[in-house]
């Protein structure tokens, strides 16, 4: 294994058994996170980023959910044979995470710093006083004015932005090696998005952790992952570096983003394309490729056996049978 | 740990908001207090509590007389300065029996909703949390206990028990507890799906202290608010149960029985049955007023 991988995710696939049938929210994901760098996640509402996210530390509810099939390595170590109270003790201590909603993900009886000074305790043995003065550096850190007084707030005393503030601070408590942020900024207004994100950058670059951001804002991606992982119908469509997505997009789902977002790096003045249809109920895929029914481009072959992710050229993979012909340059993308 | 270089600058959200909070220290439970204080009703039922639980403890300083004395010359008294309630048939004073009769309401009151609490919370935990096998289990378990009316069911266990003071604190306790398990497995239900309990999960907290810290106490006030209210229940099934002799006995002054005794005597001597009849409606009043006050204080919408 590569020493410099922390995390590897293979093949994983997670499925919800509810009433109406099996959910395959998330169906053969494989990736791969390196120390210190961002990696992006994107896709639609329901096309099992937030599940992948979930799986890592084994959160999806139960017993509903399930992951299958799949290996999770951490360090070398299988999370997914993890019994949950090995597994306890990397969440929120090696691998931690924060939520899209911060109105909501603060415990509302109990002050900031108690929340805090909890995520401190369960990992590590220290007396009250101690994690007290933790509890205060970190709100230092995520920049709260005044640490000493605001430990003794409630939730409720606090802005949107300052409990998203307070939840990467409990989240950075026990000095994690990867940060899994779901959607961290959906809840916030733009402003404050923008401030959240550039000290989730800030922090990263000082404790030298990996984050992995899930987002379906291609502008987020854009600024802060190295890479970039596009997701559909709970599997990976494309996977590559930051560069390749955005400017040799090769999967008709990933040109359908681009054609869809405005760029300022463009001359020319077209109008937005939106990508035509709604994606597949997760209960009963399709049995080819999952975008094969929105896509312009579709050949017979993709209705009947699904594409497998393949390196298409040095580290740009792609699941999809024309990506060639995209990278040749005999498809063209504004088809 | 982390180098500390950055300055705690004020930030976009150190608005007249953040000023303002540091006079108001507030949480959940502060909150509802302040709110309940505010409510003239609800104090005057908290007050009626207070002032019974001191009747009680200290009956004995307060009444006149013995509770079980019986003054054969005084029999059948209307109220009086001597007898400020009047006596019974059997020259007792029922001043001192109505007071002496708090206690046994009170107990009653506290222990057996004590005793469903305890237990509905313990199952109510269990089925909430867990739900699948046990949540089934204990329901079905509880519809049971709905199916009986809570008087015939309290006849039918007396009856088994027989008659005295502790059975009448497990007939009531155990008739009660289904409703306390099905409303606290509701609230845990709502806040078991809550972000932040799933975000104490992805701290590594364990399934113990996410029930005891995080579910149970705002699980729980929904529960002293339904307690509260229990309580007049119970002491109105006590009174039913002794009313009809299988509740606490004679000589032991319980209001209950003091009305049962009383009633061949309503047309004759009316005080007999009005006193004691008195102090139930008050009593209940009490809790049910100040339930009905901790209930719309612990509804953040009512602010």
């Amino acid at each position: 294994m590569d020493n410099n991988k922390i995390l590897e995710v293979k093949n994983l696939r997670t499925h919800f058994y509810t009433d109406d049938g099996i959910v395959k929210a998330v169906d053969g994901v494989s990736f791969d996170l390196k120390k210190g760098e961002t990696l992006g996640i994107v896709g639609e509402t329901g096309s099992g980023k937030s599940v992948t996210a979930l799986s890592i530390l084994n959160l999806i509810p139960q017993p509903t959910g399930k992951i299958i099939e799949g290996e999770i390595l951490f360090e070398g170590v299988d999370m997914t044979k993890l019994k949950r109270r090995e597994l306890q003790k990397y969440r929120g201590n090696k691998i931690s995470m924060i939520f899209q909603d911060p109105m909501t993900s603060l415990n509302p009886v109990y002050t900031i710093g108690n929340q805090l000074m909890e995520s401190i305790v369960i990992h590590r043995r220290m007396s009250k006083k101690n994690a007290k003065e933790e509890a205060v550096k970190l709100l230092q850190l995520v920049g709260i004015p005044e640490p000493k007084k605001r430990l003794t707030s409630y939730p409720h005393e606090f802005s949107g932005g300052m409990r998203q503030r307070v939840m990467i601070a409990m989240a950075l408590a026990n000095d994690p090696s990867i940060l899994i942020a779901d959607e961290p900024t959906t809840a916030l207004d733009v402003t404050i998005q923008a401030q959240i994100l550039e000290l989730m950058d800030e922090l990263k670059n000082k404790t030298n952790s990996s984050i992995i951001i899930i987002t379906h804002d291609l502008g987020v991606v854009a600024k802060y992952a190295s890479r970039v992982m596009v997701m559909y119908g709970g599997r990976p469509v494309e996977f590559s570096n930051i560069n390749n997505i955005f400017y040799e997009p090769l999967h008709p789902y990933t040109i359908g983003l681009m054609n869809s977002i405005t760029r300022l790096d463009e001359k020319k003045k077209e109008k937005l394309k939106p990508i035509e249809g709604t994606p597949p109920s997760l209960i009963d895929l399709p049995k080819g490729c999952v975008f094969a029914s929105r896509c312009n481009y579709k050949i017979d072959k993709c209705t009947s056996k699904y594409p497998p992710l393949k390196e298409i050229k040095g580290n740009h993979y792609v699941a999809c049978y024309r990506a060639k012909e995209f990278m040749e340059g005999s498809l063209s993308r504004k088809g | 740990m982390y180098p500390e270089n950055r300055e705690p600058e004020a930030k976009e959200e150190a608005t007249p908001e953040l000023a303002e909070s540091k006079y108001s220290r507030s949480s959940l439970y502060k909150d509802a207090w302040r709110r309940l204080r505010k409510n003239k009703l609800a104090m005057l039922g908290f007050a009626i509590i207070i002032l019974l639980i001191l009747i009680a403890i200290f009956a004995p300083l307060i009444a006149p007389y013995n509770p079980t004395e019986r003054i054969k010359a005084d029999s059948s008294l209307g109220p009086s300065a001597k007898h400020l309630f009047g006596t019974d048939i059997l020259g007792r004073d029922i001043f001192t029996r109505v007071i002496f009769g708090s206690r046994i309401s009170i107990q009653v009151g506290i222990v057996a909703v004590g005793i469903s609490l305890t237990i509905g919370l313990f199952f109510g935990a269990l089925a909430g949390y867990f739900g699948n096998i046990p949540d089934t289990i204990i329901m079905r378990l509880a519809d049971i206990f709905f199916a009986f009316p809570y008087i015939l069911g309290a006849i039918a266990i007396m009856t088994i028990l027989g008659p005295g003071l502790i059975n009448i604190f497990i007939a009531i306790g155990i008739l009660g507890w289904a409703y306390f398990a099905r409303l606290f497995r509701g609230s845990i239900l709502s806040i078991k799906n809550k972000e932040y309990i799933e975000a104490a999960r992805a701290l590594g907290a364990s399934n113990f202290r996410i029930i005891t810290k995080h579910i149970f106490p705002n699980a729980f006030a929904p529960m002293i608010v339904y307690g509260t209210m229990n309580v007049g229940t119970a002491i109105i099934v006590e009174a039913a149960l002794s009313f009809l002799g299988l509740g606490v006995q004679p000589p032991t002054p319980a209001w209950g029985e003091m009305l049962s005794e009383s009633l061949k005597y309503i047309n004759t001597a009316p005080w007999m049955m009005f006193f004691p009849g008195f102090a139930i409606v008050i009593t209940v009043l009490g809790f049910v007023l100040f339930g009905d006050g901790l209930r719309d204080a612990f509804d953040p919408r009512m602010k």
